[in-house]
């Protein structure tokens, strides 16, 4: 099997999911072909020898329809040569595209492959592409389908997070981050976006609110509980699957959720020959990758099975990953796969993540690998493992090895 | 034309009154389903006339389908199945699909049409009517309403309810009529927009005939260009909520157990996203999947032909005639004889209410006057009805007023003296023909007539709590009981609207001993060391109504903690310890925790709200387990423990219906009603798959899981409990083929008047309406 390689990894800041955020007046074709030729002209990169730029990206209707990768591709102007899909594995989506890519490199059938994602929340929201799944009574009712934010309230309830975890962790996070901007940790990655002026319309994360406390956090009301106990009583659905709850305890809120953001990403995967082809020096070796189903109804919890079998497929132990990066998507998905894993909050999303940051669904799982990236160079260390927690039950997971 | 009528006016309107000879009611048969293609196909091409409007010549407009003569029909093609089911199921599928393709014809005839509701549409009855282009409903007929009971029975409304009603009003205003059965009368249809305006009945058919004549070009909305349908389809910001929310408001009142709630919900969301013809065939399609499921014809059976047949006194025997009962003496005024006043008084029997002094008497009387007052204030009575129910009672402590009653309830404590003492003044006065019922509920009815003077005219009439919610009534005969006396009781509990099974005389009767299973295992999975949420929550997911801990709260832990401090003391060191001993002695001497009746019990209570006492774990002998059960496992406890008890009352002898078994388990304890009854429940497992589960409980769990014999020769020999206890019943077809004299002998066997001299068709007829 050949070694597929990280050569590159980039990701625009992340732009608030409104109206009134930065990134709102950009398109998401944009976004991404602003990353595809940024990652192009700082790596002086022959996109001719570029098999293929696989794009993660949830809502693909509207303006990220039409296998947005492709149009990227065309309208970066990279070499005709280069293909271009666009993919969903949900929240997962950008980390699955990397792991697809390096699947082609490591099968010998490419030699180098873009995986990365996009994602504009504040143009076409989150719900826009439909989907059987939450309203067709053969699957929402006969599965026990609920939104993911009960899910996450009930991974709390059932392995024991108070709100007061869930709102420190989040605090955590915050402070992560923006201990994190302070020192330039994300220098190396963030490329500003340009308006259609080329004037840089962000140049940094704008969701995070450093300064956040407990208390501001405990002023806010939980999201779900009325869906969840009154109308329409999603709780009921959760409980009727987990009978030994006797209720759910509502814990999670904006503050302590992942935010909504806009963001694109990408990151260049090759195999060592390739690399040399295009004189790159290889920044990580990719160890291992894996992907999961898990429990539907309580949604969340795939990380933790999916860490364990990437981790079988690298021959490798809990013990040998010196950093973890999994997805924010709420506290308690965190703080579980933490407990389940038994891995240290001082190795877990060291330099912050999507509660402070926000988390741009079809392109998060590709900026977390560059984030990792970046730190493995930063602080020295060797191993990470970055995964996601993923709607329907599901997760993926990749592990690297900075060389 | 039998069933309908057609008249046209000089405007060219037809006038179609739905008025079947020799019926009753007005219900959609086969042959009325033929008429109404037939006089279609008449508005539709005769050019004189312009348009219609439907109505019936009935009090009620129509209740719908018969279900009877469905269920017959469908039988021959289930058997069918067996043999080609491609086939078979496409056979089913024509035979349901003629309704909905017939009001479909109605529908696009190319003229108005307008329905003039007089009186009750229910089910096919609303349909026919939502078929039409404009609908009037009477506002002065009293007994009018408007719903759709299919789903009570496990069915869907299937002549086009789920596709019109939602395309009219929307996913949730169609959700409490399609899903809960709802009935809305005339001003709450006009609210919904499901009629166009309401009149009073004099004016009905003038006012649908000028719409007719005012819209000479109507057409169904959603058969005009650019049909939106109310509140959008799933992904639109208004329409997702609807259509994610319905799922979930639908799983939090069936726990999943009743499959017409989901098809329902199906049915709709993949019928909004085509047009009307091929949604009424998806809906067709969803209406056939669940005849063909087990659930559906066991509730079919037990809930609307066994009850039926029950209701109306179907257990009484065959030498016996019904009767009238006018009069009725109640002995002891507390809760349950104040009860049976109340239900006595509402059904226009004059009642004598003794205690032992007037004040008791009295406030016996008082609860028929609460309840009552209760309903005058929600509107739901008026105030003179009510007064001509409290006058029916009378209180009193003077026995001589019972001279003329028909029969007596007795409903004092449970002590053989006092009630033996009672009796005897009981029987001094009332007349010699009137029928001595006591409503004990753990003293055998043997022992109680030993103290009677008549104990022929003795018998049990056991009333569950509370008496006016609580439909079952268990009828038991002592050894000397006579036919006579059943037939009594029966008049009684049919006249109250009771649901009278027939029980012979053993300890806890037959609903008693069932519940006290369910219970039992309640507290022994508690014993074992099973979270009390799981049991409580598992038993919901079982389907019933609500969990052994919540229910032994319900009826009090001190009367079984007595009962039991009896029972040890009457059999001394014969007495078998069960796990159930040092929970219920625990929590009476040591916690003072009696149940809702003292604020705690297995549950603390606070007004409305309970929540699981959170020391409940002390009563796990090993400490809670670690592995806790699944659901399923939970689920089959709860179910096998009931329905192994309801089988050896049957192997006993001391039920013998089990039509009576099956509703006795429903009404009396809320048995999983999706199963149709303890006894439906067995044999839609299978017998033999049955037996199986049940060994397997018995290894793990203990010999409450043990079957009787009979189950397992049953099992052996390929046989259903229904098709070894159950009454045979014969189909016209049957009938037809059989000698005449045969049909005479058959007709009498079942109390039915016959001779040879009448005619065969009309001896048929009365055969298979008393079937």
């Amino acid at each position: 099997m050949t070694t597929a390689y990280i050569y590159d990894a980039i990701r625009t800041p992340r732009g608030k999911g409104k109206k009134n955020g930065s990134l709102h007046e950009i398109t998401a074709l944009s976004l991404a072909s602003q990353q595809l030729e940024a990652l192009r002209d700082r790596n002086d990169l022959d996109t001719s020898k570029v098999d293929d730029v696989i794009l993660g990206c949830v809502h693909q209707v509207k303006g990220q329809g039409a296998d947005i990768a492709r149009s990227a591709v065309i309208t970066a102007d990279w070499d005709q040569a280069c293909a271009g899909v666009s993919i969903n594995r949900f929240c997962a989506s950008g980390l699955e595209a990397v792991n697809i890519a390096a699947a082609k490199v490591m099968s010998g059938m490419s030699d180098m492959v873009v995986g990365g994602g996009v994602e504009s929340l504040s143009r076409i929201p989150m719900g826009s592409d439909g989907g059987a799944m939450g309203v067709d009574p053969s699957i929402a009712f006969d599965h026990h389908i609920i939104p993911q934010g009960i899910s996450a309230d009930l991974i709390a309830t059932k392995y024991g997070f108070s709100r007061d975890d869930c709102d420190a962790y989040a605090v955590e996070s915050q402070k992560r981050t923006a201990t994190s901007w302070e020192e330039g940790r994300f220098e190396k990655s963030i490329v500003p976006v340009k308006d259609q002026m080329g004037v840089n319309i962000l140049s940094t994360d704008e969701h995070m609110r450093p300064g956040t406390d407990m208390q501001s956090l405990g002023s806010l009301n939980p999201s779900f509980a009325a869906m969840g106990t009154m109308m329409p009583g999603f709780d009921f659905v959760a409980l009727q699957k987990y009978p030994e709850l006797e209720s759910i305890t509502h814990v999670h809120h904006a503050g302590n959720s992942s935010g909504i953001v806009d963001g694109a990403s990408m990151v260049l995967v090759g195999s060592e020959q390739a690399g040399k082809d295009q004189g790159m020096k290889p920044r990580a070796k990719i160890r291992a990758f894996a992907e999961i189903g898990s429990e539907p109804t309580i949604m969340l919890t795939g990380p933790e099975f999916v860490a364990r079998k990437a981790l079988k497929k690298a021959g490798m132990t809990i013990d040998d990953i010196d950093l973890w990066e999994i997805n924010e998507a709420f506290a308690s998905v965190v703080l579980r796969a933490m407990q389940a894993l038994d891995v240290p909050h001082e190795k877990m999303n060291v330099n912050g993540g999507a509660i402070s940051m926000g988390h741009p669904l079809g392109a998060t799982g590709a900026m977390i690998i560059g984030t990792m990236v970046d730190e493995l160079e930063r602080s020295g260390k060797k191993t990470a493992l970055i995964t996601l927690c993923v709607g329907g039950g599901m997760g993926s997971a990749i592990i690297i090895e900075r060389v | 034309m039998k069933h309908f009528t057609l008249d046209i006016d000089k405007d060219g309107i037809a006038l179609v009154t739905f008025d079947s000879l020799e019926r009753s009611m007005n219900v959609l048969s086969q042959d009325v389903i033929a008429e109404i293609q037939q006089w279609t196909a008449t508005i539709t091409e005769d050019d004189s006339i312009k348009g219609a409007v439907i109505t019936s010549g009935k009090d009620a407009f129509c209740a719908g389908a018969n279900l009877e003569e469905l269920g017959g029909q469908f039988g021959s093609v289930f058997a069918e199945i067996k043999k080609d089911e491609q086939a078979a199921k496409k056979k089913l599928f024509d035979m349901v699909f003629r309704l909905n393709s017939v009001f479909r014809a109605l529908e696009t005839c190319g003229k108005p049409v307008a329905a003039a509701i007089n009186g009750l549409a229910l089910g096919g009855g609303f349909e026919l009517a939502l078929a039409c282009h404009a609908r009037f409903a009477a506002g002065d007929a009293p007994k009018l309403r408007l719903g759709f009971p299919e789903v009570m029975v496990g069915l869907l409304p299937g002549a086009g309810g789920t596709q019109r009603v939602p395309r009219m009003i929307g996913l949730m205003n169609a959700a409490p009529l399609l899903l809960q059965a709802k009935k809305i009368k005339a001003k709450e249809a006009l609210g919904m927009g499901l009629v166009n305006a309401v009149v009073p009945q004099a004016e009905l058919i003038g006012a649908a005939k000028t719409w007719v004549l005012e819209n000479p070009k109507a057409k169904q909305p959603w058969d005009a260009d650019r049909f939106r349908f109310p509140g959008g389809d799933p992904w639109t910001p208004k329409g997702f909520p609807m259509f994610a929310g319905a799922p979930a408001m639908v799983r939090k009142e069936s726990y999943g157990n009743y499959p017409a709630m989901p098809n329902i919900l199906k049915a709709v969301y993949e019928g909004s996203q085509v047009p009307m013809d091929a949604a009424l065939r998806i809906e067709t399609r969803y209406f056939c999947d669940l005849l063909l499921s087990p659930k559906t014809q066991n509730m079919i059976r037990s809930l609307f032909i066994s009850k039926q047949a029950i209701d109306k006194g179907g257990a009484r025997p065959a030498s016996q005639k019904p009767g009238a009962i006018n009069k009725v003496g109640v002995i002891g005024a507390g809760f349950m004889g104040a009860g049976v006043a109340y239900v006595s008084a509402m059904a226009g029997i004059d009642v004598v209410l003794i205690d032992r002094d007037q004040e008791s008497a009295d406030k016996g009387k008082a609860l028929t006057e609460t309840e009552q007052a209760k309903r005058v204030k929600r509107g739901k009575q008026t105030q003179e009805k009510m007064d001509a129910i409290l006058a029916r009672i009378t209180p009193t402590t003077d026995y001589s007023l019972l001279s003329d009653v028909d029969l007596i309830v007795e409903a004092v404590f449970e002590n053989s003296e006092l009630k033996a003492k009672i009796t005897k003044m009981g029987e001094d006065v009332i007349p010699k023909d009137a029928i001595f019922g006591s409503n004990t509920s753990t003293i055998p009815i043997t022992d109680l007539a030993k103290a009677s003077s008549r104990p022929e005219n003795f018998i049990g009439i056991h009333f569950f709590s509370p008496v006016h919610k609580m439909a079952l009534v268990e009828i038991i005969k002592g050894k000397e009981t006579s036919e006579y006396a059943i037939s009594r009781a029966l008049d009684f509990a049919t006249r109250i609207k009771k649901t009278p099974i027939v029980v012979e005389d053993t300890r806890g009767f037959y609903a008693n001993r069932c519940v006290m299973r369910y219970i039992g295992e309640g507290y022994n999975m508690l014993s074992e060391g099973v979270k009390p949420t799981l049991i409580e929550q598992g038993a919901r997911m079982a389907g019933m109504p609500v969990g052994p801990l919540s229910l032994q709260d319900e009826v009090a832990l001190d009367l079984g903690y007595k009962i039991l401090q009896q029972t040890k003391k009457d059999l001394g060191n014969q007495y078998v310890p069960h796990k159930m001993d040092p929970i219920i002695t625990a929590m009476v001497e040591k916690h003072d925790r009696l149940g809702r009746k003292n604020g705690k019990g297995f549950y603390d209570y606070n007004g409305r709200e309970k929540s699981l006492w959170p020391e409940l774990g002390q009563f796990a002998v090993d400490g809670i387990l670690d592995a806790q059960p699944s659901a399923e496992e939970v689920r089959d406890r709860i179910l096998y423990a009931q329905a192994i008890e309801a089988a050896r009352t049957m192997a006993e002898g001391i039920i013998h219906d089990p039509r009576e078994a099956d509703l006795g388990s429903i009404f009396g304890w809320g048995f999983a009603p999706y199963t149709g009854g303890a006894i439906s429940f067995i044999d839609m497992t299978g017998m033999a798959a049955f037996v199986k589960r049940a060994d397997e409980l018995a290894a793990k769990y203990g010999d409450q899981f043990e079957v009787p014999v009979l189950l397992r020769d049953m099992a052996k020999a390929g046989e259903t409990m229904y098709g070894r206890f159950g009454k045979k019943t014969y189909s016209k077809a049957a009938l037809d083929k059989m000698l005449e004299a045969d049909v005479v002998k058959l007709a009498n066997s079942m109390g039915i008047n016959a001779k040879v001299s009448d005619l065969k068709a009309d001896t048929v007829a009365k055969i298979l309406a008393a079937q």
